[in-house]
């Protein structure tokens, strides 16, 4: 079955993600490589903060917070 | 060149290199003790520790790399760790991994691999694994990686002596090391291979070549810079280097961000597989715990109110726990102030040597201990005992969209939560944000944060004044009025924030990620230990300093007269109107103004400068400050504006130097200055004109 294509930060919190691309550019991208947002890596949404925005995710063992400006440059493919 | 400081040329270098949040200061701490020296990496804001410990005959000097995810150099912290480990010669270089966040910590652990041969790898956290039921295969970690393993819980000293024992024997060269090699596709492996060779040539030894290689692939600019300044070497300028680099890329098909990108991914599903052959869970949920906690704490129902509510309460601890302490100093110092005075009397000393020691130097510096140490004493150790507990970035998290809408850093949160220790520590903490717009924005806004020699002012002044006929809910209602003022003072930071942001400090935020670190049992006995050493004697000390000079001069100025008055009652009417202004009064200006050295000297300052108006009065308790201050015509209005000016004006000369050596720039001191002292001074003006327009006082 065909799963569906969204930016990481329309993940809603409790569901997984596959990362399929990465759109960053230059020392952004370099940063999300570094925290392990590489293809294939699956990515929980655990919770926004209270105002909605940042949101914390679960990679590679660690939670780590991205503003949506951030993980909109993820692309995952959601299966919850 | 990188100024590692040797007693002798037979020390051994040791780097450590490490994630942030992996106790890797903790490692630090414990090998090293007390024999540490901090400063600046040579040109850079990055801090650079330096510390001795000596094993089995030698010595070693252990130099405390940044915190980094990566050696990738996307930032000078990560810049500054790739430039040690590969140009400063470290003898052996140990990083330090959390062991509950293996696969991560260990894509460092392999950059570093793939630049040196010399590396111990410390799986620190080894008792919070074990809480969380992972586990380590620590001998199949190290056959793996093909360098030494050990397992460390720094904060009680586990596995500390293994650990001396590996990094003396890979030093030495006892053991030779052999560690994996990270195996790339294809066609980068076969690029390498042609590569390789003529870097060799160029190099000479001094760098790995096949790391070169890789580097001379994904086109890293900052190392070319470094390999010019260090060793010399321009790759650029090397023309049969630079030809075979250009037909080798079209071997790899070139096309720059994919380079890199291969090349990472390598090294990160490298981490993942060593992971899955060494790292077993025992339950599924080894992190259930957390993240419940993470679900309370920044819920958006009690995200929010639970950090009102646990700062309220570490005010309310502090207020409630200083008063016996405080009163018991006071009782003290004026026992000994009466024995000090009986003393001189004996002597037949002048008045004015009494009146310069003791009513003037010793004077100050007593109700500097008294009132400042018992509050700073218990506000320090709570406070660290949040930070060691993991909430500060929680916080951070949790208000991180206010920043983001006043153009600001999340993560200039933590270095607002620094400055409530002290704001100089503040400023430095700013260096934790790489972009230099939002960094300059933390650093002007840091003083908008009570600092520990200022909030004791603010309680004081609340429990006298605001909350003084509370009866029962006394120290309830100093408390609220004390968190109302810092609340107001993040208010403030946000607003000014935002108009640096769309004035002088132009710009949108920049990216920014913030790890939420697994929460950490803290360890009470060197909290407190840490928090009274390090922060408190270190801040009281440095107030202790500042108030014994100005302790003399304020008594001179109060009792030299020029025609007929005192000089200080000459500088106090003159500033007098423009106090007024302000709902303040000319001595409480000057006190502010003569109070620069250090925050904590502006209240016993103006002490004096009443009680050389000839009301004479032992000053045993808070009850006897109001009156006092009640009788040199002290309403409510002049304690809310003074409360309020006490969080909004110019930092002391401590956060103005540092400042300066921060921002290496005279202007952004300036600036930094003027800000919170305009702010302060409309804010003032405001109210106290406001309250007597509607007839309130």
């Amino acid at each position: 079955m065909k799963e569906k294509l969204i930016p990481l930060h329309m993940l809603s919190p409790g569901s997984f993600g596959r990362v399929t691309q990465l759109t960053a550019r230059d020392n952004s991208r370099r940063r999300m490589l570094d925290l392990g947002f590489i293809n294939n890596t699956i990515v929980e949404a655990l919770q926004k903060s209270p105002s909605g925005d940042p949101t914390a995710y679960q990679v590679r063992g660690a939670v780590i917070a991205l503003r949506s400006e951030e993980a909109s440059n993820i692309l995952v493919e959601c299966f919850s | 060149m990188f100024e590692v400081k040797l007693d002798s040329p037979y020390d051994l270098v040791i780097a450590l290199a490490g994630n942030p949040n992996t106790g890797k200061s903790t490692v630090f701490n414990s090998l090293t003790g007390l024999k540490q020296h901090t400063g600046n990496w040579p040109g850079k804001t990055v801090t650079n520790a330096q510390g001795k410990y000596r094993h089995k005959g030698r010595s070693f000097v252990l130099v405390d790399l940044p915190g980094t995810y990566s050696l990738f150099a996307s930032s000078v912290e990560e810049e500054v760790a790739r430039d040690f480990i590969c140009f400063g010669r470290p003898h052996a270089t140990v990083v330090v991994l959390d062991a509950t966040c293996l696969e991560r910590n260990l894509n460092l652990a392999l950059q570093i691999i793939e630049i040196t041969d010399k590396v111990v790898v410390c799986v620190n956290l080894m008792d919070e694994a074990k809480r969380k039921k992972i586990n380590i295969d620590l001998a199949g970690l190290s056959a793996k990686l093909g360098v030494p393993v050990i397992g460390t819980n720094a904060r009680d000293g586990t596995g500390l002596a293994d650990l001396k024992d590996a990094v003396f024997k890979v030093a030495t060269g006892e053991i030779i090391v052999d560690p994996m090699r990270v195996e790339y596709d294809r066609n980068v492996e076969r690029a390498v291979e042609i590569l390789e060779p003529i870097v060799k040539e160029s190099v000479n030894g001094e760098i790995s070549s096949r790391w070169l290689s890789l580097r001379l692939l994904d086109g890293d600019r900052t190392l070319l810079k470094s390999l010019d300044h260090y060793l010399g070497f321009e790759p650029n300028k090397k023309e049969r280097l630079s030809e075979i680099l250009v037909s080798v890329r079209d071997v790899i098909n070139f096309e720059d961000i994919r380079t890199k990108d291969r090349l990472v991914e390598s090294i990160v599903k490298l981490a993942e597989d060593i992971c899955a052959e060494t790292v077993t869970y025992e339950t599924k949920q080894h992190n259930a715990l957390d993240r419940k906690i993470d679900s309370i704490l920044t819920s958006k129902a009690f995200g929010i109110p639970i950090m009102l509510v646990l700062l309220g309460m570490v005010f309310w601890i502090t207020v409630e726990g200083a008063n016996v302490p405080s009163a018991m100093l006071a009782r003290g110092f004026n026992y000994l102030e009466e024995q000090l005075t009986a003393l001189f009397m004996a002597w037949d000393s002048p008045a004015w040597l009494h009146g310069i020691l003791v009513l003037g130097i010793y004077k100050t510096l007593a109700w500097v201990v008294s009132v400042m140490l018992p509050p700073m004493a218990i506000f320090f150790p709570l406070f660290t005992l949040l930070e060691d507990l993991g909430y500060l970035p929680r916080v951070a998290f949790n208000l991180d969209s206010f920043f983001k809408r006043a153009c600001a850093h999340g993560k200039q949160v933590l270095t607002m939560c620094m400055g409530f220790g002290c704001n100089a520590a503040g400023v430095i903490a700013c260096r934790i944000i790489d972009s230099p717009r939002e960094r300059l924005i933390a650093i002007i806004t840091n003083n908008f944060v009570p600092c520990n020699g200022r909030f004791p002012t603010l309680i004081a002044i609340a429990s006298i004044f605001i909350a003084y006929n509370m009866g029962g809910f006394k120290s309830i209602g100093t408390v609220l009025s004390v968190l109302f003022v810092v609340v107001l003072g993040v208010v403030l930071t946000l607003v000014i924030s935002r108009i640096l942001s769309k004035t002088v400090l132009k710009g949108l935020p920049s990216s920014f990620t913030l790890e939420l670190p697994p929460y950490r049992k803290p360890q009470v006995g060197r909290i407190i230990v840490r928090s009274i050493f390090d922060r408190t004697l270190f801040v009281l000390g440095r107030a202790v300093v500042v108030a014994a000079p100005v302790g003399a001069v304020i008594w001179i100025m109060a009792n030299v007269t020029i025609g007929d008055s005192s000089i200080l009652n000459h500088c106090a009417s003159f500033l007098d109107p423009f106090a007024h202004l302000l709902g303040l009064d000319g001595f409480i200006l000057m006190a502010f103004i003569l109070g620069l050295p250090a925050n904590e000297i502006v209240i016993p300052i103006l002490i004096m400068s009443y009680m050389s108006q000839g009301v004479m009065l032992e000053l045993e308790s808070l009850e006897s400050m109001r009156q006092l201050f009640v009788e040199n015509g002290w309403t409510w209005l002049t304690a809310v504006c003074t409360m309020l000016f006490v969080l909004n004006h110019w930092p002391c000369a401590t956060t103005l130097l540092t400042i300066r050596k921060e921002t290496q720039s005279l202007k952004w001191t300036v600036i930094s200055f003027l800000v919170p002292t305009i702010t302060g001074v409309i804010i003032c003006c405001t109210v106290a004109q406001l309250a007597s327009l509607l007839g309130l006082v």
